[in-house]
């Protein structure tokens, strides 16, 4: 029982130390193909370290809301961390605290209190990017819904440790066009949810375009460094929900040993590596939408899914 | 009525995705803006047919189904593409339709509608006939594709996204009819082959020409008879 717990809690440090070298990793390879030299995938680290000595700014007009957000931000993605496969492909002790829904209702929370946030600021930019990322996550709703519907009707259930054993026996499986039509669903909405680059520029400074930057404007020191590291935990999570649960749940550890589990970090770090070049390239070769075409990519996002969830109901 | 032979499942799953796939690169017709891209979607939605009927061909082994994918493959995929390309202009295919019927959301929701319209139609039927459920996929696929055809002719203005609306009609009907009746098509689609390049023929001649008198394709528009002006 006391290893269940301890791996548990593993695996939140896992997704603690290595969110940002994957941020770092990411944004020093889209440099490198833009044919930059990119700062050291160390950056982020350095970034969090600076700003966690940092003395910090607070607006006069904000209220409580404004202080409390960066924790929240940074512990949604830790709390979700509990319940999906990171390293162990066998249920945790927390594992059945709750479903896939309840993940993204948890990931959503840190979301609305960034929005609420944004507004407490009374700085225009931050209700501007407010209320867009409200656009961009109400169009995405839909979809998760959507998703989730099919991957309880192909699976039977919601909780991520048996949605990832149902994919891989017998691995023609993998193969279903649910499963491969989700897969594309849901790399759209990682795209949508966290702000890259065919819905909104991460790199972007131009206040009045940004979408999801906008939102921690307003933040300095210890409150910064919280918001940047929870969101880059909240992506470093989708990219495990993503390759652990719905595209390769191989290479996870099997068996109850500390031997087992340390061998699991560099194959799931491996896998990460994998989604992230793959990103790299969707980001360097498509262009930025314009605001009200981001619509069209959900909408086109929300027919793969519904596709999805039609064929596996009609098998 | 014959009952085909149960298949492996790895063949059952991959010949139903590319029945997911077909739909979605009949979405792409139907929605995106530029030409070239609802081309080129078209040529992968023709690649996804010609796959569908390889497979299909392999577990009872059926020579004319993978004639049927290889007549596919040369006609659909590199003879209708190219003759298309060298009789209608280059600048045409990177043009963008931006005002089409309905903007692309709702086109989309429309689409999708006649989708799921599509599954429940051939719902009864799929349940009458004693057939294996690689059938259950191919039919309301194929009728899916029927009927997405028919909605980008409706939804487009411009000459050529119209021309691959009537070819996707085309495809849909043939990926129902490789499961359907696996031993016909081999003469059909022979016909059929020469019948679509005689209409990507006409069709580019009058695109080209009507390109050439009004400097617009977008035969949608072109609603009145005028008598000797040209605007």
């Amino acid at each position: 029982m006391s290893k269940y717990i301890l791996f548990n809690i593993l695996q939140v440090l896992v997704v603690m130390l290595f969110s940002p070298l994957a941020m770092g990793v990411l944004n020093r390879l889209k440099e490198i193909v833009q044919s930059k030299k990119g700062p050291s995938i160390l950056q982020p680290y350095f970034d969090l370290l600076k700003l966690f000595q940092k003395d910090e700014v607070i607006p006069e007009e904000s209220t409580w809301i404004f202080r409390v957000t960066p924790y929240i931000v940074f512990m949604a993605p830790i709390f979700v961390t509990l319940l999906i496969p990171v390293l162990t492909s066998y249920p945790l002790f927390w594992a059945f605290m709750s479903d896939m829904v309840g993940a993204g209702f948890v990931l959503a929370l840190g979301g609305f209190f960034a929005v609420l946030a944004a507004i407490d600021t009374s700085n225009p930019y931050g209700a501007i990017g407010a209320s867009r990322t409200r656009m961009v996550s109400f169009l995405a709703e839909p979809v998760f819904l959507i998703v989730f519907f099919t991957v309880s009707f192909v699976a039977g259930s919601t909780i991520p440790y048996i949605v990832q054993q149902k994919w891989v026996t017998p691995v023609s499986n993998f193969f279903e066009p649910s499963h491969i039509l989700l897969l594309f669903a849901f790399v759209m909405l990682i795209l949508a949810e966290k702000g890259r680059i065919p819905v909104d520029n991460p790199s972007g400074h131009f206040e009045l375009a940004m979408i999801e930057e906008s939102k921690d404007l307003e933040y300095s020191g210890v409150g910064a460094a919280l918001m940047k590291w929870g969101g880059w935990m909240k992506f470093f999570v989708l990219m495990i929900i993503f390759s652990n649960v719905l595209f390769s749940p191989w290479g996870l550890a099997s068996a109850l040993g500390w031997g087992a589990i340390l061998l699991a970090i560099p194959l799931v770090l491996i896998k990460v590596f994998i989604f992230i070049l793959f990103l790299v390239v969707i980001e360097s070769s498509l262009a930025k939408l314009r605001l009200f075409r981001i619509s069209e990519f959900l909408s086109a996002a929300f027919v793969i899914a519904v596709i999805a969830m039609l064929a596996s109901i009609f098998e | 009525m014959q009952v085909l032979q149960s298949t492996t499942p790895l063949i059952t799953n991959l010949n139903a995705l590319a029945g997911g796939l077909f739909i979605i690169s009949a979405f792409g017709i139907v929605a995106t803006r530029q030409i070239r891209a609802s081309l080129n979607f078209f040529i992968i939605q023709s690649l996804l047919l010609a796959s569908s009927a390889f497979l299909l061909g392999i577990e009872p082994f059926s020579l004319d189904l993978f004639a049927v994918g290889g007549i596919n493959i040369i006609t659909k995929v590199w003879f209708m593409p190219m003759l298309l390309k060298r009789m209608v202009k280059e600048e045409i295919y990177t043009r963008r339709e931006v005002t089409q019927v309905f903007n692309i959301p709702t086109s989309l929701i429309l689409a999708l509608i006649l989708t799921i319209l599509a599954y429940f139609i051939s719902l009864p039927w799929i349940q009458t006939q004693r057939v294996l459920s690689i059938i259950h996929v191919n039919v309301p696929v194929g009728l899916a594709g029927l009927f997405l055809g028919a909605y980008t002719l409706v939804a487009r203005r411009e000459a050529v996204p119209q021309l691959l609306g009537l070819l996707a009609m085309e495809n849909g009907a043939f990926f129902a009819g490789v499961a359907i009746a696996p031993d016909l098509p081999l003469i059909a689609e022979l016909a059929l082959a020469f019948d679509i390049l005689m209409l990507t023929f006409v069709i580019g001649i009058l695109t080209r020409t009507v390109n050439e008198h009004i400097g617009t394709t977008s035969v949608g528009t072109l609603s009145e008879l005028k008598e000797g002006v040209k605007k």
